[in-house]
């Protein structure tokens, strides 16, 4: 019982220090891995749950791709982060603002929790009987595989279109063959000349 | 068997959708491989694929729920499917001769239409909420990029752009509706959320969330005052695509739009009517009032849309089964007098050149008399004009609202037509009384027989009014 407690005071102290330091630290790099610190520390959180799957898909998407994908904006995109934020203080009164009317929301969602009230009910799995990962298959694979495979498709459209509207062939290009260059012999390569001394070519 | 347990059997009512599906695969593989030389082998085969696939859905005995009430096929899913399948294969017909013209013809270009073929076929049979949602996704995300089709072009590219942003924020709202409704009801089937709207009055959230999902369905129809994207759409896009985009992507919208509405809500009939009244008296009174001052034939084809989507709406409004009636017939006459119009404004070309001012077709009867006839005769029917097939279209939907007692409705609509008249008889003024312009080219012999069978539809659908009213008499009375 309390090896559980140990970690997620462990887990939610690292969330929540990394979660200040992706605001606090000047550098925006450092921000980014601030934030996958948090991420990670999230999943951690997930695994304590009981959510596994959860815990899987934020390293994956969040940490892998979406984390990594931020990474290289802020590397690649000179931002001056310094400038951004010279209008801190005089924002901070909106900003605040808008952070009370979302703590509000939060207040009001949580405490007048009054929708269906057999909602959870229904939504919840068996719990004790498979792993919420092998749950999700069995759903995924069986009653939800329509609505699956027409989202893989839809993600073929993304790709399709992707390239349809961007890939540009352009001509006179010059690109690297590499049978042609394989195909190279000496003797189409190589031109042997006897030059006399004293005289150029 | 449990709702659950799957057989193949079981995937049968799906069968078309599921040749489209793997026709899509095998072409794009073909595409990819033999690169753009496989373009008119491409095309070719995406016709025959929506042809096989038109006749499994019109032989097979399957129907029914599949996919655990994902999917269902009745007899008014058979009818409008078949309808948008054989408004695709139109459309990839006469987008050939285009594409070429526009050098922006490629294989993807056909594997995209059936992309969204399938969509619209997903849109029509969609069950739940869940299926409902990807099937637009799948079919706007296909528009999305065949807006944007023609890259070089920045008014395509803008159109594009436009029509991507809006949806997404329309999709936004039907999700958010979605959820809402998910949430007070604890059902996604539509006719588990009937069940369980049975006999309670509906509470207030349950009203919004049945609100947002009319909007982001509005937006697909492009009904007022969600219609915002569809003259800048239209006109962007290329011709070819805006022909495509006029016929059967609207009707698969109003048959989701039906089947979301009618089936999981007739237990409060009257919430949802009067939102629906409202923005049919909107649609037809823009509609009607905005088409006016347009010069660009394709932007006044854009107004145009949204005032009969106004008058197709006013069958649902009606919110009767003959109501329903009307609106796929409706549907189904306009959908051939948009490809019709539009594969006129197709042939539109002077010396290669694509044309699309209104007065370009000045004196069109002097040099084209057959073209110009045919486009009169779609014309006077989009204008409502008896005998032709749009009298009868807006008749239905006029007599269902007035026997559900809309009177104001009826009368609104009937005078808006009047108004909407006025710029479909300027066009067919300018073509029969105007000094000829300088000649178009001849019609290429797909847009013409297109063009004349359409033409004729209008003049002939008063001898075949009969079986095809009662064929949507048939599919109509399956929702209720």
């Amino acid at each position: 019982m309390i090896l559980p407690a140990i970690f997620f005071y462990i887990f939610s102290a690292v969330t929540i220090a990394s979660a200040v330091m992706v605001i606090g630290s000047r550098n925006p790099v450092h921000s980014v891995l601030f934030l996958i610190l948090a991420f990670v520390n999230a999943a951690g959180l997930f695994i304590l749950l009981g959510a596994e799957f959860l815990a899987m898909i934020l390293v994956v998407v969040y940490v892998g791709a979406v984390a990594v994908l931020f990474l290289f904006v802020v590397m690649m995109l000179d931002v001056d982060f310094v400038e951004l934020r010279q209008g801190f203080l005089t924002y901070l009164p909106v900003g605040g603002l808008i952070g009370i009317v979302l703590l509000a929301e939060l207040v009001l969602v949580l405490g007048g929790w009054y929708f269906v009230p057999n909602a959870p009910a229904v939504a919840a799995p068996e719990v004790a009987s498979v792993s919420n990962t092998a749950a999700l298959g069995q759903l995924l694979y069986t009653r939800y595989v329509y609505l699956f495979e027409i989202a893989g498709f839809v993600l073929l459209v993304a790709m399709i279109g992707a390239i349809v509207l961007t890939l540009h062939h352009k001509q006179g290009v010059k690109r690297q063959s590499i049978p042609q260059q394989n195909a190279r012999t000496p003797a189409t390569a190589i031109e042997v000349r006897k030059v006399e001394s004293g005289r150029g070519l | 068997m449990s709702p659950d347990t799957m057989t193949l059997a079981s995937f049968l009512p799906a069968l078309p959708e599921i040749i489209l599906a793997i026709g899509i695969l095998v072409l794009l593989l073909v595409g990819a491989v033999a690169g753009q030389r496989a373009t008119a082998l491409v095309t070719g085969l995406a016709v025959v694929t929506i042809v096989i696939s038109g006749v499994v859905l019109v032989l097979s005995p399957a129907s029914g729920v599949a996919f655990s009430g994902s999917f269902i096929l009745d007899g008014f899913a058979r009818l409008m499917k078949l309808l948008a399948l054989i408004g695709s294969a139109v459309a990839i017909i006469v987008s050939v001769g285009f594409l070429r013209a526009q050098k922006i013809d490629s294989f993807e270009y056909p594997v995209l239409i059936l992309i969204a073929t399938l969509g619209m076929l997903l849109m029509i049979s969609a069950n739940d909420l869940i299926a409902a949602y990807i099937g637009i996704e799948l079919h706007s995300l296909a528009l999305y990029v065949l807006t944007a089709f023609s890259r070089k072009s920045v008014r395509s590219t803008e159109a594009g752009l436009k029509y991507f942003v809006l949806g997404a924020l329309a999709s936004g709202m039907l999700l958010y509706g979605a959820s809402l409704i998910y949430g007070f009801t604890g059902q996604v089937t539509f006719s588990g959320i009937a069940a369980a709207l049975h006999g309670e009055a509906p509470s207030v959230g349950l009203v919004f969330g049945l609100v947002f999902l009319i909007v982001g369905l509005a937006f697909k129809v492009s009904a007022v005052p969600f219609h915002m994207w569809t003259p800048d759409v239209y006109e962007g896009s290329p011709t070819a695509v805006t022909a495509f985009l006029a016929g059967a992507p609207k009707l698969a919208a109003m048959a989701l739009f039906i089947r979301a509405i009618v089936v999981p809500f007739a237990p409060i009939t009257h919430d949802w009517q009067q939102v629906i009244v409202f923005i049919s008296i909107a649609s037809m009174v823009l509609g009607a009032f905005a088409a006016i001052g347009q010069q660009n034939i394709k932007r006044m084809m854009a107004y145009s849309a949204i005032g009969h989507m106004g008058y197709a709406l006013v069958g649902l409004a009606a919110g009767t089964a003959t109501g329903v009636q009307g609106t796929i017939l409706y549907m189904l006459i306009y959908m051939v007098m948009a490809i019709g119009t539009f594969v006129a404004i197709l042939a539109m070309k002077r010396q290669g050149v694509m044309v699309e001012g209104i007065n370009d077709l000045a004196g069109l009867a002097k040099t084209h008399p057959l073209m110009a006839f045919m486009l009169a005769m779609l014309l006077f029917s989009l204008a409502g004009i008896p005998p032709l097939a749009g009298f009868f279209a807006k008749f239905y939907v006029f007599i269902a609202a007035v026997q559900a007692g809309l009177y104001a409705l009826a009368v609104i609509g009937v005078l808006a037509s009047v108004v909407g008249a006025y710029y479909y008889l300027r066009i067919v003024k300018i073509m029969y009384f105007d000094d000829p312009a300088p000649k178009l080219d001849p019609v290429a012999p797909e847009l013409g027989a297109v063009l004349g069978l359409s033409g004729i539809f209008m003049i002939v659908f008063v001898v075949i009014a009969g079986p095809i009213g009662s064929a949507a008499e048939l599919a109509a009375k399956t929702l209720f």
